[in-house]
């Protein structure tokens, strides 16, 4: 059943190669069945596939399936190759399953749009490119899939093509991404110099041989994949393309956050990690990269009025605490927190998407308000996404999954304390602003006309995916709370787990309590001064917290800081040298032969007198060279 | 006979064209159609059926003994792939200009075959002089494409183009005489047969000017930076075809001549000259990416974007390892189609909108849906997609100059992300934001559809199979350093 393998990336290429030669020839409910249906049947192929693998586990826990010779020119011989195991299945599972469930509600959302085949070919595009991604053996082939990811999501975020600002958020995210994308191949031409070879597997098992922990190469080429993994995730500091690529129609945004595109670089990471491993300081960079983002973004979602910017920046956030995991060396952690992420970020998308189709595209949520009796789907969909993400105790996939980031910081040998100081504020601040725009849009006076036409193809997603936003964390809990170990044991085979930890269960349940207090604290803290409006709330009107929001609003200004030195400086030399300056000088010479044209021209003049002299003054001037030479 | 028919049927096709045009105004298309498509099948008869070694075939005629001329010629796998490229676009410039090209027809096509007739020739030719006999013969054609049928400024970028290219080819002959005159002094035989002039041992400093001189020529063919301010005035002014055959042919004489005779016939002198002829194409990567973002003259941001592409080729060329060579050959081929395409796109729509400015474009993808989707597909493969052609000639080229020059390579590979800039500010201008020129254009018709599913399956399968590709030019590749290695190694002999 393994040899299906091929078929999960190849099924949404197909969709999207019926749809691109169709050209929008097809009527929309083909359009649909092949859109849905090619991720819908790849799902399937990946539930089986994992079936097989589970139950009858290959040998070496990994299943290899080689397609063919890309390219052979003596020892670089990169191969069209896929390779599965533990990480790779799970990626699959979630990319196709949530992947799935998004084309789905899509069907109906993007319906009468007259870019409809165009925009599920896209769509189908962006799965198979990541699912190539996640499943390549080979670098070569993975940055195939990166580039696909990065192209798709230039071609969704810019879908809208009439409107200029979309094709710029377009442009923006295409272009931040490729200059990570660059150091990248960087990176691959350094791994490949050096060691040899591109096939991931081989990569791990010399770079330990060739390279002492903390050698100057391995942090080069740890650094460079590093850039890569920056871009595609949104980390500081290329993460300024994510908030602008809302311009694109929230289903894509549900795609691009959660089942694709910036989970690309936590993947890279984690599939990478024995590089990192080597690297000590690179791997102390993504920490504490991650822990900065994920502050710096949580602050951010706290100001935005845009409902889908928000979520951005909560994405942004979420992707920190992975990369906190994995500079943590909490590898598994970091995978446990894609996967629930995934559930409930694509929750909260789509269900904000249902709200904001319901009201007319409104989208901001100050110009809400009420919404819950009028659209309760969404409404216990957006919560419990909300829920999940606040990681409220116990009930929450979240909830899981954090816990797990936060013990793995803490037990970290590097700067535990100080990592998990950060998640833990960052915990509080999610909790703060996304029930911020829970009470803010479901809750207080109704201020705008609201009226529910979903079908069933909205609401089946919004309903499983609430599912798994709440139960799919219980394949891993703590010790303290049922020790199921199921998920961490899957990975084992992979990634390594983390050191064992002589910490005694209560310092282990006291961690997560102070976690539970400060999700819990954030929410109430947003109740008083989003619902109740206490009247301590008022400190947020002063000029300064003003100043603050408006700085916080605009993403700490990288945005402005970027536009002045890179973007203006870079149109300025391109202007200036429109006309090319290295034609002037061929322009120059040309001048000048005109001019002495001109002059020597003139000495033409008919009268014989003048040529006679001519002639004197050039033989003296020659028997003098002939003489004093 | 075989190889000199690749010549004589593109030029007695030309002939025939030239006569026909009283027949029917487009009965010079099919027989231009027809020639180029007979010489096409000789070339795949000489790839399936040809000797063994590196040299598939070769014809060796006696032409002027006294003087040591011979009409030499041989084919190994380089000069397939570049035939093959030579011919298959000949005929795609042929259909694409169908409308475009409405007056002579006769006289357009009698000189565009008169070109490819002397880009083969320059393919084929193992004799100096032959060479640049046909050097010479493929530039005044060209210079008549460009100034007769091309657009508003056709006669000052003719002139340009033919000031840059014979004044560099002067060079060239005065290179090529050098090199006869000191062989002649050395052995008493005068000679330009490639082979006995390779083995030849010359002096540090004569190799070097030798080199320079045949060095200049193709840069300035290439172009590499900074001979390079004749190509985008050519490139604009010139017709679709002539656009076409000068992008995706022309371009690549200059780095064949690198290939087949700078490298191997002064390989110590040549790797003395590698940094600076490496930092030239780094520096072309960036430059002629800068360049191409800033125009608002959609055939010449296409046009600027070449200089940036064979950058790559020119850094490839000094690196001279497997890797890089194979990589120089896949964008050679990469860069002849998808830049060609977008020419043939530009053309298309010039003939619809009758504007190539970008400042009065925009939105035409509501109106010219098709079109507009084959411009974005070639806009992304001409920014090196992966998957698509272009990708694995720079992966290659970057992959095997990192050995050579590190610092210079990472400044190349900075030309990956401007060249999304420019690609992405072509869609966005041409065919993305709101429509600002309605008319009622009709969309792509099946004869132009069917030049464009070509190209696209050309360029697809570039990037996903390029093996077979390799595979062709892998012996020719070897051969030459091969020749170059054992030539290091007399050298090296000599005190």
């Amino acid at each position: 059943m393994l040899a299906l393998l091929w078929l999960t990336p190849a099924l949404p290429l197909l969709g999207f190669v019926i749809l691109f030669a169709t050209a929008g020839r097809l009527p929309a409910s083909a359009v649909a069945a092949v859109g849905v249906g090619s991720v819908g049947l790849s799902a399937v192929i990946a539930l089986i596939i994992t079936a097989s693998f589970l139950t009858t586990p290959p040998e070496g826990d990994f299943y290899r399936q080689v397609l063919w010779r890309w390219i052979a020119i003596g020892s670089f011989n990169p191969e069209v190759a896929f390779r599965l195991d533990p990480l790779s299945l799970v990626m699959m599972l979630v990319i196709t399953f949530v992947g799935f469930l998004i084309h789905l509600y899509s069907s109906e959302f993007m319906a009468g749009d007259e870019g409809y085949s165009r925009f599920f070919a896209s769509m189908n595009l962006f799965v198979a490119a990541m699912l190539i991604l996640v499943l390549a053996d080979d670098l070569l082939l993975l940055y195939a899939g990166w580039e696909g990811v990065g192209l798709c999501s230039y071609l969704l975020i810019g879908f809208w093509y009439r409107d200029p600002a979309n094709g710029a958020a377009a442009r923006k995210a295409f272009i931040v991404t490729r200059i990570g994308d660059t150091a990248m191949v960087v990176g691959l031409i350094l791994l490949f110099t050096r060691l040899g070879t591109l096939a991931i597997p081989e990569l791990m098992e010399r770079a330990p041989q060739a390279w002492p922990a903390g050698s100057a190469t391995a942090t080069a080429a740890a650094a460079l994949l590093l850039g890569g993994a920056l871009g595609k995730s949104a980390q500081i500091p290329l993460q300024t393309w994510l908030p602008d690529a809302m311009a694109g129609p929230t289903p894509v945004s549900a795609l691009i956050h959660a089942a694709t595109m910036v989970t690309a670089g936590v993947y890279l990471i984690a599939r990478t990690h024995v590089l990192f491993e080597l690297a000590p300081a690179i791997q102390l960079a993504v920490a504490a990269i991650g822990a900065a983002t994920l502050l710096l973004a949580a602050f951010s979602a706290l100001n935005q009025h845009d409902f889908k910017r928000i979520l951005a920046y909560s994405t942004i956030s979420q992707i920190g605490y992975m990369f906190l995991a994995l500079g943590a060396g909490a590898w598994t952690a970091a995978i446990f927190h894609f996967m629930t992420h995934a559930f409930f970020k694509a929750l909260l998308f789509l269900a904000a998407g249902a709200v904001m189709m319901c009201i007319g595209d409104e989208h901001d949520i100050f110009r809400m308000g009420g919404l819950w009796r009028r659209l309760p789907l969404a409404f216990a969909s957006f919560l419990i996404g909300a829920a999940s993400l606040a990681a409220l105790p116990l009930v929450t996939a979240g909830f899981y999954s954090k816990d797990m980031i936060l013990w793995g910081a803490w037990t970290s040998g590097r700067g535990g304390p100080a990592l998990w100081a950060a998640g833990l504020i960052g915990a509080l601040v999610t909790a703060i602003y996304i029930f911020r725009a829970v009470f803010v849009v479901f809750f207080g006076e109704m201020q705008i006309a609201a009226r529910s036409r979903y079908g069933w193809r909205i609401a089946v997603p919004l309903g499983v995916l609430s599912v798994l936003a709440l139960g799919g964390g219980f394949v891993e809990t703590p010790a303290a709370l049922g020790h199921v170990e199921a998920f961490s044991r899957l990975l084992e085979a992979v990634l390594p787990t983390q050191r064992e930890v002589a910490a005694a269960p209560a310092t282990q349940a006291t961690v997560m309590a102070i976690a539970s207090f400060a999700a819990l604290a954030g929410v109430f803290i947003a109740y008083l001064v989003y619902l109740r409006r206490v009247r301590a709330a008022t400190i947020l009107d002063t000029s300064a917290v003003q100043r603050l929001h408006r700085f916080w609003l605009a993403g700490w200004g990288f945005d402005w800081l970027y536009d002045r030195v890179l973007v203006r400086p870079f149109l300025w030399f391109a202007q200036l040298n429109r006309d090319d300056a290295v034609d002037a000088v061929y322009d120059g010479v040309a001048f000048s032969s005109r001019v002495s044209h001109a002059y020597l021209s003139r000495t033409q003049t008919g009268r014989v007198r003048w040529y006679a002299g001519w002639l004197v003054a050039g033989s003296l001037a020659a028997i003098a060279i002939a003489v004093f030479a | 006979m075989m190889l000199a028919s690749l010549i004589i049927i593109p030029a007695l096709g030309a002939i025939l064209a030239w006569r026909s045009e009283r027949l029917h105004p487009d009965a010079p298309r099919w027989i231009a159609l027809g020639a180029l498509a007979a010489a096409l099948a000789v070339t795949v008869a000489v790839w399936m059926h040809g000797q063994d070694g590196p040299w598939l075939a070769e014809t060796n005629w006696s032409w002027i003994p006294q003087l040591g001329i011979a009409f030499r010629l041989g084919l190994d796998g380089l000069s397939l792939l570049l035939i093959l490229l030579t011919l298959a676009l000949g005929i795609l410039a042929v259909a694409a200009s169908w409308t475009e090209i409405a007056e002579r027809t006769g006289l357009f096509h009698l000189t565009l075959l008169l070109t490819l007739a002397g880009v083969v020739g320059v393919f084929l030719a193992l004799d100096l002089f032959l060479f640049f006999f046909f050097w010479e013969l493929m530039l005044v054609p060209m210079y008549f494409i460009i100034a007769v049928w091309g657009h508003e400024e056709r006669i000052g970028a003719a002139i340009k183009f033919f000031i840059f290219t014979q004044g560099s080819g002067l060079l060239m002959l005065i290179a090529i005489l050098a090199i006869a005159l000191v062989h002649l002094q050395a052995t008493g035989r005068l000679t330009f047969d490639y082979f006995e002039l390779m083995g030849m041992a010359l002096g540090p400093d004569v190799s070097l000017f030798i080199m320079l001189g045949f060095f200049v020529a193709f840069a300035v063919k290439l172009p590499a930076f900074p001979f390079h301010p004749w190509l985008p005035d050519a490139h604009t002014q010139a017709p679709t075809a002539g656009s076409v055959i000068l992008a995706g042919v022309l371009l690549k004489t200059g780095a064949y001549g690198l290939l087949r005779f700078v490298v191997p016939l002064f390989p110590d002198a040549a790797m003395r000259f590698a940094p600076i002829a490496m930092l030239l194409g780094a520096i072309g990567v960036l430059y002629g990416a800068v360049l191409a973002f800033a125009q608002n003259d959609v055939k010449r941001l296409v046009a600027d974007s070449s200089i940036s592409h064979m950058g790559f080729v020119l850094l490839g060329i000094f690196a001279w390892n497997a890797l890089a060579l194979k990589g120089v050959v896949v964008q050679m081929i990469a860069h002849g189609i998808s830049t060609g395409a977008l020419f043939i796109i530009v053309g298309l729509l010039q003939e619809r909108i009758h504007t190539r400015d970008l400042r009065l474009m925009g939105g035409l993808s509501a109106q010219l849906p098709r079109l507009s989707m084959i411009g974005l597909f070639f806009a992304i493969a001409t920014l090196g997609l992966p998957g698509l052609g272009n990708f694995v000639g720079e992966f290659l080229v970057l992959l095997g100059s990192f050995d050579a020059n590190p610092p210079l390579t990472i400044v190349a590979a900075a030309g990956l992300v401007a060249a999304v800039i420019y690609a992405l500010t072509l869609v966005q201008r041409a065919f993305h934001g709101e429509l600002r020129r309605s008319s009622s254009a009709p969309d792509l018709c099946l004869r132009e559809m069917a030049v464009m599913a070509v190209m696209m399956i050309l360029i697809l399968w570039l990037g996903v199979r390029p093996q077979p590709l390799l595979d062709t030019v892998s012996p020719a590749l070897l051969n030459l350093q091969k020749l170059d290695a054992s030539h290091a190694a007399l050298t090296e002999h000599q005190p």
